[in-house]
């Protein structure tokens, strides 16, 4: 297979060329329009046959996501960000219609003060609106879960949109090599087409997005509630048939090094790097300590979380989002809730990074965990996050 | 641009029988929109995706688990018909193309004028300048009526509504309405009209024209739609109070075709306003000097337009004289 060198999200426009998507309505947004310039390129040179719709807003493209899906074409989009908080309104709608978009979302940090930068405050203010969430550590996997990300949303069982989540400029911009299929058909065979959804067809008339009163509504949403279950196994599933057909191994959470780990450092999406090398520092001190990341955000894999977890020492999450009024960081806060669920107690310590795009370095994480080992041994836990890379 | 073959409908006779709006909506007794909504069924043809925008319409239509609608038909949100209506367009040409669709599917966006002049101009003003092949309709019943009857862009001067209350100080609301035809003829539509549903010959003629046009690009209906509750009137008088608009002036009935304005309901001796406002409790607290200030206005109105056509189409103000002879 073809090694390119490309951005993250280039290997997003590219897997999108390759699954034949049929509607692309897109509004340019930093970080995400070097996307939306190269699906438009593909289109201007004939490569990809899609209805690009270039609309006035994300709200809009959002809109149009729900009519062309409705309509029963293949769809995909990118956003992040204001244009994810601007659409946030359709991502409930798109949800609650059932209707199997993909959306890659460069994640970017939140104004107020405006900022250009990678963090992931985007993604977790939009987590709970019943998208399926992947997020990719490096652009091999971006561009494989792009892939991956079509076949789950239309499989029959699920029919739930997913969000192909990574960094924002670290990685939206940054190059790695991308082993890319020269057929295009390997791709396609993977992702047919069999529209298993409910759409808008002039030979069987429906209603769509009805009004439902308290005597209907709780039903019809609560369908999603076993999509989510659904979709939980149909991601395995579709990991497991890439890999024998790409090779590449994905599962709902990554370990590394952790088989007799005492100590796990928890991140997700280009964190992982840090928390690789991070982690290799430490073994080299003699450090009991492995890492592992969130891959599958939504449905959370609670218990794959638990049994990587169980009878550990201690675990810390590295969360490259900053919310207030919780005093732990929300990847934190899903962890320890899975933990609660399977009856697991293990302490954890909740650390923020990154934020805006604040530089962090691998000393940090080596540091952040010497301590935090320390913390766990005194049985002084610290009640709020730890804010690495924040001036005094 | 080639212009549609259609042979327009003389009377009321030629009109299509067949009901293509199912009965037993919850739309209320003589709601103007609800008889905007059975004409526009009566045209266009089983091919047709309907999108609507959340008011009144959709709500009182597709009521889970009924529907009135025998198309299918989409509700998203309440700004974004256009928008939904874009992607729907994309999605037929494209299926189209790869040969995944082999039917000449026509879409058309159903919009109050909250949907419409207010929350959902920006998607409709994209909607326009992309050339989507959509047919959008907009209701105006010149209010918020679904929420409860709350100002819109789209409310007339000096309307009572429950947010343009008629207080000690204030009464009614303080501006004009929204010019929301200029905004959509600055896109230069294929084809946009105005009509109202007394008008019934009128507004379905030009629904055709509009659904015909839509095959090459966006389209524009303005329907004034009385509403009951909202303008404070009698069920049974929808139908005078809209053909009264048009008998003053206060409302006018035209299209613009292959960019040529004209006025399809010509009015050779108006009423004055007085007899339009005075039959809606929203206009009951207006003064002598109110009704003034609109007359005037409306007087202004309609000169522009006689002197844009270059005849009178709209007559001078006739006072008295058996005006309510017809009735």
């Amino acid at each position: 297979m073809p090694r390119l060198a490309l951005t993250s999200n280039y290997a997003t426009a590219y897997a999108v060329k390759m699954c034949d998507v049929d509607v692309i309505p897109v509004y340019p947004i930093t970080p995400q329009t070097t996307i939306a310039e190269k699906l438009s390129e593909f289109v201007a040179n004939g490569e990809l046959n899609a209805e690009i719709i270039h609309v006035e807003s994300e709200h809009s493209a959002l809109s149009a996501c729900v009519g062309a899906s409705a309509a029963g074409a293949r769809v995909f989009t990118a956003t992040c960000s204001q244009g994810l908080m601007l659409a946030y309104e359709l991502l409930p709608i798109m949800s609650g219609l059932r209707l199997p978009v993909v959306m890659a979302v460069p994640c970017r940090a939140l104004s107020a003060p405006i900022s250009i930068h990678g963090d992931y405050i985007d993604l977790m203010v939009a987590r709970d609106a019943g998208w399926i969430i992947l997020i990719s550590s490096c652009a091999q996997e971006v561009f494989d879960n792009v892939i991956q990300a079509f076949r789950i949303a239309e499989h029959r069982d699920v029919l739930l949109p997913v969000m192909v989540a990574y960094d924002g400029f670290l990685m939206s911009h940054t190059i790695e090599p991308v082993e890319v299929p020269d057929d295009e058909n390997i791709v396609r065979e993977f992702v047919p087409k069999k529209r298993e959804w409910l759409y808008l067809d002039v030979d069987r008339p429906v209603t769509m997005g009805p009004l439902a009163g308290p005597d209907w509504y709780y039903e019809i949403r609560f369908q999603q509630v076993p999509a989510m279950r659904n979709a939980y196994k149909i991601v395995k599933e579709v990991a497991e048939e890439f890999y024998k057909k790409f090779g590449r191994k994905y599962d709902t959470i990554e370990l590394y090094r952790a088989e007799d780990a005492e100590y796990l450092m928890i991140g997700y999406g280009a964190v992982w790097g840090f928390i690789e090398e991070a982690v290799d520092r430490l073994r080299e001190k003699g450090v009991s300590i492995g890492g592992m990341r969130i891959r599958l955000l939504r449905p959370l894999p609670v218990d794959d979380i638990a049994s990587a977890l169980r009878g550990r020492k201690g675990f810390i999450v590295i969360d490259k989002a900053l919310i207030t009024g919780m005093p732990v960081g929300p990847v934190f806060s899903d962890i320890t809730t899975a933990l609660k669920i399977a009856n697991v107690d293990v302490p954890g310590i909740s650390a923020v990074h990154g934020v805006g795009q604040r530089t962090m370095y691998i000393r940090d994480f080596v540091e952040l965990a010497e301590k935090g080992i320390e913390m766990f041994k005194s049985g002084k836990i610290p009640r709020e996050s730890i804010y690495l890379g924040l001036r005094a | 641009m080639s212009q549609p073959v259609i042979k327009p409908f003389k009377s009321i006779k030629e009109l299509p029988r067949e009901e293509k709006f199912a009965p037993g909506h919850a739309m209320c007794a003589g709601c103007g929109a609800a008889i905007a909504m059975r004409w526009l069924n009566k045209v266009v043809d089983d091919n047709t995706i309907f999108v609507l925008a959340t008011g009144c319409v959709e709500v009182t239509t597709t009521a889970c688990p009924y529907t009135a609608w025998l198309r299918p038909c989409i509700h998203v949100a309440f700004e974004n018909a256009a928008a939904v209506a874009s992607g729907i367009e994309g999605a037929v040409k494209m299926l189209q193309r790869k040969g995944m669709l082999n039917k000449d599917v026509r879409i058309v966006a159903v919009a109050g004028d909250g949907g419409t002049v207010d929350i959902g101009l920006q998607a409709l003003s994209g909607m326009l300048e992309r050339g989507h092949r959509v047919m959008y309709v907009l209701y105006d019943n010149e209010a918020y009526m679904n929420t409860g009857i709350q100002r819109s862009g789209a409310t007339p001067f000096r309307a009572w509504t429950t947010t343009t209350p008629v207080g000690k100080v204030l009464k009614g609301k303080l501006q004009w309405k929204k010019d929301i035809d200029g905004i959509v003829l600055a896109h230069r539509p294929k084809y946009m009209a105005t009509t109202t549903i007394a008008y019934v010959v009128d507004m379905v003629n030009k629904f055709r024209k509009a659904y015909e046009y839509s095959r090459e690009g966006p389209t524009f209906v303005h329907v004034l739609c009385p509403c009951v509750p909202g303008w404070r009137i009698d069920p049974h008088m929808t139908v005078k109070v809209s053909r009264l608009a048009v008998e003053t002036g206060m409302w006018v009935n035209y299209e613009v075709e292959g960019g040529v304005f004209r006025v399809t309901t010509r009015v050779p001796k108006r009423k004055p306003v007085s007899e339009y406002l005075r039959l809606q409790g929203r206009f009951r607290h207006l003064t002598d000097e109110d009704i003034q200030i609109i007359q005037k206005y409306v007087d202004e109105q309609v000169e522009r337009i006689n002197k844009m056509v270059g005849e009178t189409v709209i007559g001078p103000v006739v006072k008295e004289e058996k005006a309510e002879a017809k009735a």
